[in-house]
């Protein structure tokens, strides 16, 4: 059997772990390519929703990242990311789904070499939790 | 229904060598409401621009999807092409298959162009759903702050304070000029720096525009192109300086090498900046010995550091121009005398006797204390024999190396370093001294080493740049703001209290309460989306609806994938 390759969705905000992202592209920085990333302005606008939806539908893993603490484009955004995230965590690990699937991390526009790690593990990590048990579900 | 065009880029090989676009392009003519998908060898270039305009015209297209770089540099460029085939250019979504694919899964062609299809599904899927913005302007604050008194930074400075624009200089030394304080001549023209800064000073000095603030530091930076503000503390003192636009020109420094070549153990040993000071003060070595490239050009620090080769040029004529009976040589791994001038340099040191020899990394020189002073034994490639250089003076021309707090900066500005720890522009050909970042821009050797006339020529072009908001008096915002639904809001406040910038409060209108956003305040961040318990709130360009699309596109080619 071949390898499970896991979907993974990635919410990065536009000032740092986007920059982050293109920082590991230009430095030719290589990780896995299981990772979409999905461009917002900063992660204090990512509904909590938005990671119910990708794990319900299927998707191994959601990455959330923002800017270092006290970084954030928009002075506070990113506090309520901290806050939100775990809360997420709480629901998924209530409705019986592993809370790794849902990871908060922070890089900066310079930390590349941070972005090709976080991504690297993290897919680590889903791989080793295997196939989300919610995908092929249908509702 | 709307009329997608998907336009993928080659980037010449930087994407198609991983990328298989073909594949790519007939995978994007199959999803929903693509009328046309094509490719182009480089789309930003002026021929990809307009074969794209003439695709949108003739296909007669609502929504333009780009498949390429980064939106973060490239976005303003497509979306005036949007503009120009009469699209509304929020009608435009851009999808990085460079950045976040090709580069980053060179050796994984298949999942990278798995990987690219996907993200173009999922760009497809929002751009469907996009709708046009018109955009609102806000003022410029007419003030400009830069960061860094070196040469390039008071380059800057005057040109912007000739130019009547209000200027703040913030350097954190008592005194100006940087490194060039050291350095008394400059290659190629032997020109004196103290009559240049001392020049660049004197405008600064002498106009009612500048303000220079010297033992200063920048302690925090907030806002947005137009409307920044910068605290610097210095003195037991803190000031905030409202300003439009920032140059950075915090330079580079001498790498001091960890005792190479018996530095510091034995006095002859100095760095070309030592030998500089040396110079400046009548203090004219009979004979010296220039090591080229200590700590560059190696592993763990693989640049050239551009500048070296021509310092050394430049003072092993000044030694043998002074003292007839001077017996200079400078080893080295290739010369770097770029640019006409400095060739010439070349030339000269060569006719007046200074002796070049090239040295390998398998077998680097060695300096070795003898009785009356000091050999330098370096194997000569050339003739394949050991040689033994006697000498008074060995001088290490080591690479100028970013600054200990370049980082601390790079984080208060939020604006990316290179893994060298040098700032990194925006696009080193389109967008040289700006970075990504609006309204902040670089120049110098802050970005890259880089010599006397390269500093003064980007502080200048840095000037130019930042002059443009400023002299516009207007920055047109873009339309990302939130707006809440007030049939859907239950004014519940949540918003309010969410937002950083306290734009949003609870109105009656129509005997209906609801969540109301100012829009001039809005900076369109999205944390009230987030916070809304009833999808009421939604951001303009980041809509709940669009971002689910994509969500479904993941899940959806995933599915099909399996
Ligand atoms: C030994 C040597 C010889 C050279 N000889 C030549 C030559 O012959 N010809 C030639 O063309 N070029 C030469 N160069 C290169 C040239 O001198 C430099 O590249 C140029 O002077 C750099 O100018 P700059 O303003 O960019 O940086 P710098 O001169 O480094 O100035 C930066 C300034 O910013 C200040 N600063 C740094 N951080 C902060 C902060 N956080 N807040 C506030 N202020 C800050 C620093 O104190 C400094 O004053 C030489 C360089 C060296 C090292
Ligand atoms: S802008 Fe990056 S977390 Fe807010």
């Amino acid at each position: 059997m071949a390898e499970f390759s896991p979907t993974i969705l990635a919410f990065c905000c536009n000032w740092c772990s986007y920059a982050g992202a293109d920082l590991a592209g230009v430095s030719r920085l290589q990780m896995p390519p299981n990772i979409h990333i999905i461009r917002v302005m900063c992660s204090a606008s990512v509904k909590p929703e938005y990671v119910l939806k990708a794990i319900s539908g299927g998707v191994d893993g959601v990455l959330v990242l923002g800017c270092h603490i006290g970084d954030c484009h928009y002075m506070t955004g990113n506090h309520r990311t901290a806050k939100r995230m775990p809360l997420v965590q709480k629901v998924l690990k209530e409705v019986g789904i592993d809370e790794k699937r849902l990871r908060l991390d922070w890089v900066s526009a310079s930390e590349g070499e941070k972005f090709q790690k976080v991504v690297t593990d993290f897919v680590d990590e889903v791989k080793q939790l295997g196939p989300n048990p919610m995908r092929g579900v249908k509702w | 229904m709307a009329r997608v065009g998907v336009f993928v880029c080659h980037c010449g090989l930087n994407i198609a060598s991983t990328v298989d676009i073909e594949k790519v392009v007939a995978y994007a003519r199959g999803l929903p409401d693509v009328v046309v998908a094509e490719h182009n060898l480089y789309s930003c270039s002026e021929e990809g621009l307009s074969s794209i305009r003439k695709s949108i015209e003739k296909n007669k297209l609502d929504r333009v999807v780009v498949a390429a770089c980064t939106p973060r540099t490239h976005e303003p460029l497509f979306r005036k092409t949007c503009e120009l085939a009469g699209v509304n250019k929020y009608l435009f979504e851009f999808v990085n298959i460079r950045e976040h694919c090709a580069w980053i899964h060179i050796k994984e062609p298949l999942s990278a162009t798995d990987k690219a299809e996907k993200l173009i599904a999922m760009g497809v899927a929002k751009a469907r759903l996009l709708e046009p913005q018109k955009e609102t302007e806000s003022s410029v604050i007419p003030t400009a702050v830069v960061i860094g008194g070196g040469l390039t930074g008071l380059t800057a400075a005057a040109s912007l304070a000739a130019q009547g624009i209000d200027t703040h200089l913030i350097e954190r030394e008592e005194k100006l000029g940087g490194v060039l304080g050291d350095v008394e001549v400059i290659s190629p023209e032997f020109s004196k720096s103290g009559d240049l800064i001392g020049q660049l000073v004197k405008e600064l000095k002498g106009s009612r525009h500048a303000k220079v603030h010297l033992g200063a530091k920048v302690v925090a930076v907030s806002g947005f192109i137009g409307n920044f503000e910068v605290t610097v503390e210095g003195k037991g003192k803190q000031e905030k300086i409202p300003a439009g636009a920032i140059i950075l020109a915090t330079g580079a420094q001498e790498f001091m090498p960890k005792g190479e070549y018996g530095f510091k153990e034995m006095p002859e040993v100095v760095t070309q900046l030592e030998l500089e000071r040396r110079l400046a003060s009548g203090n004219v070595p009979r004979r010296a010995v220039f090591i080229q490239c200590v700590g560059s050009r190696q592993p763990g620090r693989e640049y050239c550091s551009r500048i070296c080769c021509n310092a050394s040029l430049k003072n092993a004529l000044r030694i043998v121009r002074t003292r007839p009976d001077s017996r200079v040589s400078i080893i080295h791994r290739d010369i770097m005398s770029y640019g006409t001038a400095s060739e010439r340099l070349y030339r000269e040191a060569s006719d007046r006797g200074v002796v070049f020899l090239r040295y390998g990394l398998e077998r680097i020189p060695k300096v070795v204390r003898k009785k009356d002073g000091v050999v330098v034994e370096v194997y000569d490639e050339t003739i394949d024999e050991m040689v033994d250089l006697d000498t008074d003076l060995v001088v290490l021309a080591t690479p100028m190396v970013s600054r200990e707090d370049a980082r601390d900066l790079g984080k208060l500005l939020k604006v990316p370093l290179d893994k060298y720890g040098f700032f990194l522009e925006a696009h080193v050909k389109l967008r040289p001294v700006e970075f990504a970042t609006d309204g902040v821009f670089i120049a110098g050797s802050a970005r890259w080493p880089s010599s006397v006339t390269e500093c003064m020529g980007q502080g200048l072009a840095a000037a130019a740049k930042a002059s443009i908001p400023i002299r516009r008096g207007k920055v047109v915002v873009e339309a990302i703001t939130a707006s809440a639904d007030p049939d859907r809001c239950a004014a519940c406040g949540n918003c309010v209290i969410a937002c950083p910038y306290e734009a949003i409060e609870i109105v009656e209108e129509h005997g209906k309460r609801y969540a109301k956003v100012n829009e001039t305040k809005c900076k369109g961040c999205g944390t009230c989306v987030a916070a809304c318990p009833n999808d009421a709130m939604q951001q303009r360009g980041f809509t709940s609806q669009q971002l689910s699309s994509m969500i479904d596109a993941l899940i959806k080619s995933t599915e099909e994938e399996t």
